[in-house]
């Protein structure tokens, strides 16, 4: 016999950890609200036969947010079995209501009380018999993260696959079922019995997406409408506040006899933390603190010695093992390069395995040492619930720019890497700040932008000390301008999800959660090296070593090469910005690839097999072919515009909207275009006097910059096309 | 009417009505700020916004402008 079990609850309520605890499988554990989006299916740990689905964390069924629409919908529609629903036993009376929700669905509920051990320790006593009998369904104590209680919950959910039927316990004021026997009456008496309550309530509280999927002909909607007025008119209040009250009142009336509180009024430990985290004084010396530890850690000391470890001695020449001075180990080229001699291999094959491949793709896994660092910080804060904190502090600066306080933690997560960054964007729930989020984290400069930096500050400013930081200067303004910009447009106008957020009481997360995140998103940068970018110095060698010379097509030098000739075709759109060369213009599309392909291109196009990560080999040559103005309106322009494909896929998947994703993508580099064109006119024009066509453009994009940063927000400016209804200003 | 933006760090109030329409009052009677709950105004963010309130247990942070929408008393 097959079973389906549903996991539901709220954001950060342990799903996720109990899923992992039940299926065994490998999956990402944070403690900021909302981290499980998607819903992920696993066979329960031996058997086979019961697979298990973690649905997104939410706090209610209503049609309001993309989760919980996800939710609904799969349990309406898919009809499994039972239904576990964990409740954070530290906050049971939140998450009673959306216990109240499931119950109605006419699908068997057994309630998984996570956290007992928290709540143990807190003295707080929850009573299994009253809740069960206050909810009609049967109770289980569990502590997910221990792995306590688990075997019992999934006996129980098993035989409650059999056909028990849980009926709701809770019912509403007289006036109000009245009015929902009638619905059922009206329009529902056609569905199975168990189901009439859900969709009478939803018809209630005026749910159109489900009005919709029950194809209501417009009399039957006019019918229910008028029986509907008349409670709110009774209540004085509409028919969604209503439920929502009512649900709340039924959890008041029970709360008492199924919880004994404790220690009231006295401070947790979690309270004393935040009591200095969170101080008006100490919140901001704090985060910068935090801030400063995770850059220099990741990303100057342990990261970068492993990154110089995988870059020149992996990657490399080779290395002394753990330091020993007479145990040298060769780095792979070398090992392979001797292999690949000895068997006598082709010249062109051995080109294109060494410097192409074991180059390109090496110089990509060189920095996987130095993200992986990053990550594991990022999975710390996450996992001990300081990040809900760094949104609550930052919250209002971000606000002012058109973001959320949530938006801090994708834009953190992008230094590392845009991928996961984007996709942390999930946790934010309002539409319109998401999508702002998704649209401007990849200006932040990500690990492998770092290079492209390193190059050109090596190459033409002598490695001066201040353009990393300007850098992610520009990064972080082209954000918040964005974001001013943006916000004022009428695709990002209307909000309509207030910011609420959880924050969580702090606690250790386990060693092994925080690894598991950080390999999931290790692995996301690792898989894109191995394909995309593997497929991209193919590309990229065969390009740029074959072509025609002489009227046949076979080997040729470089400058006669097929990536040479395309290059000089479009090397004219980049002249305005000040490096219309076609090594420059190669470059950048190479970039689009992955980011640290331009250095990677700008070896193999100025004839270097291999070069060192900031691409010292060339600089000499680069400092020839380009000035300081144009060099650093090069280095803009690949700091903003569009992604590598591998974050510009994932823009594609979390706006789930064509029109979206190319808006996105298009913005990006149209703004990059825009900013490094001025930089380059005005420079050239404040340095050496020269005005031109160009130099109008440039003012004329300044004025018009300037504008769009100050104007007031008018109701008629449409950016873009019909991408959200209109919502009035 | 005092709202719940008004309201004195420390002080425990009770929520007299949710102003607002449609998903904006939706979701915060959802989060438990419905009429009768007892609010504890716990801090403000070092900026000045959001504020943090411990509502039926737990603690929730919650703009300026959205607190604004809370009646209390």
């Amino acid at each position: 016999m097959s079973v389906t079990i549903a996991l539901a609850g709220n954001p950060n309520s342990g799903k996720t950890t109990l899923f992992n605890s039940l299926t065994g499988s490998n999956q990402y554990v944070g403690n900021w609200p909302g981290v499980t989006v998607e819903k992920k299916e696993g066979k329960l740990r031996g058997n086979k036969d019961i697979s298990i689905m973690d649905l997104p964390g939410i706090y209610s069924l209503s049609p309001y947010s993309l989760e919980e629409v996800v939710s609904r919908n799969y349990l309406i529609d898919e009809r499994p079995d039972v239904i576990i629903n964990i409740i954070d036993g530290t906050n049971i009376e939140r998450n009673l209501f959306l216990t109240t929700q499931l119950t109605e669905i006419g699908i068997p509920v057994i309630i998984a009380v996570n956290m007992m051990d928290m709540v143990d320790k807190s003295g707080n006593k929850i009573n299994a018999e009253n809740l069960k009998k206050a909810l009609g369904c049967d109770i289980v104590y569990i502590s997910a993260l221990k792995n306590t209680g688990v075997a019992e919950l999934t006996e129980l959910a098993i035989k409650a696959a059999d056909g028990t039927k849980t009926i709701p316990q809770h019912s509403f004021s007289g006036s109000v079922e009245h009015t929902l026997a009638h619905i059922e009456e009206a329009v529902l008496h056609k569905l199975p019995e168990e189901q009439q309550r859900f969709y009478a309530i939803k018809l209630f509280e005026r749910d159109a997406k489900i009005a919709e999927k029950l194809a209501l002909t417009g009399e039957q909607i006019a019918h229910i409408e008028e029986d509907i007025k008349r409670r709110e008119a009774e209540l004085d209040d509409d028919s969604e506040s209503i439920i929502s009250a009512e649900r709340y009142k039924y959890i008041d009336s029970i709360i008492n006899d199924c919880l004994k509180v404790k220690n009231k009024g006295q401070l947790s430990i979690s309270d004393k933390i935040d009591k200095i985290v969170t101080n008006r004084f100490l919140a901001l010396p704090i985060f910068v603190l935090v801030m400063i530890i995770v850059y220099t850690v990741s990303v100057t000391t342990v990261g970068g010695w492993a990154t110089d470890w995988a870059n020149d001695g992996l990657f490399g020449d080779g290395f002394h093992l753990f330091g020993i001075e007479n145990v040298w180990i060769p780095g792979i080229p070398v090992i392979v390069g001797d292999a690949l001699e000895a068997i006598g291999c082709a010249e062109w094959l051995h080109g294109l395995i060494v410097d192409g491949i074991i180059g390109g793709v090496g110089a990509v896994l060189g920095f996987v040492p130095q993200i992986l660092v990053l990550f594991i910080f990022l999975a710390f804060l996450e996992g001990c619930g300081y990040m809900a904190r760094i949104a609550f502090i930052l919250d209002r600066i971000f606000r002012k720019f058109g973001l959320s306080g949530k938006s801090f933690i994708p834009i953190l997560i992008g230094t590392g890497c845009g991928v996961p960054g984007i996709m942390a964007s999930r946790t934010i729930e309002s539409d319109s700040d998401r999508k702002m989020t998704i649209m401007t984290t990849t200006f932040i400069p990500c690990a492998a932008k770092l290079p492209i930096i390193a190059l050109i500050a090596g190459a033409l400013f002598g490695g001066a000390w201040w353009v990393a930081p300007s850098a992610y200067f520009i990064g972080i303004a082209a954000i918040l301008c964005s974001g001013v910009i943006l916000k004022k447009t009428r695709m990002f106008t209307g909000d309509t999800l207030p910011f609420v957020m959880e924050l969580p009481p702090y606690h250790f997360p386990t060693v092994g959660a925080i690894l598991r995140s950080m390999w999931e998103r290790g692995w996301s940068f690792i898989k894109k090296a191995g394909t995309i970018i593997l497929l991209a110095v193919i590309f990229v060698w065969f390009t740029s070593n074959f072509g025609i010379e002489d009227g046949s097509f076979g080997m040729v030098d470089m400058d006669n090469s097929i990536l040479a000739a395309f290059g000089n075709a479009i090397a004219w759109i980049f002249v305005p910005l000040g490096w219309g060369n076609w090594q420059a213009a190669v470059a950048a599309i190479t970039g689009l690839i992955a980011k640290e392909n331009v250095v990677g291109t700008f070896g193999v196009l100025f004839g270097f097999a291999e070069v060192a990560e900031d691409g010292a080999e060339v600089w000499t040559l680069l400092a020839a072919s380009f000035t300081a103005l144009s060099a650093y309106s090069f280095l803009i322009f690949n700091l903003l515009c569009a992604p590598c494909f591998a974050a510009i896929g994932a823009i594609r998947r979390e706006m789930n909207n064509v029109r979206w994703f190319w808006f996105a993508i298009g913005y990006q580099t149209v703004f990059a275009y825009a900013v490094s064109l001025c930089v380059y006119q005005l420079g050239m024009l404040f340095t050496i006097g020269s005005f031109g066509i160009g130099t109008v453009f440039a003012f004329a994009l300044t004025a018009f910059f300037i504008y769009m940063l100050v104007r007031k927000p008018k109701k008629n400016i449409r950016l873009g096309f019909g991408l959200k209804q209109e919502v009035n200003v | 009417m005092q709202t719940l933006r008004e309201s004195k760090v420390g002080t425990k109030v009770r929520v007299v009505k949710v102003g607002s329409t449609g998903s904006m009052k939706r979701r915060i009677m959802e989060m438990g700020i419905t009429k009768g709950t007892e609010l504890v105004v716990r801090k403000v963010a070092p900026l000045g916004d959001p504020i943090e309130i411990t509502v039926r247990g737990y603690e929730l942070s919650i703009r300026k402008a959205d607190a604004e929408l809370i009646e209390v008393e």
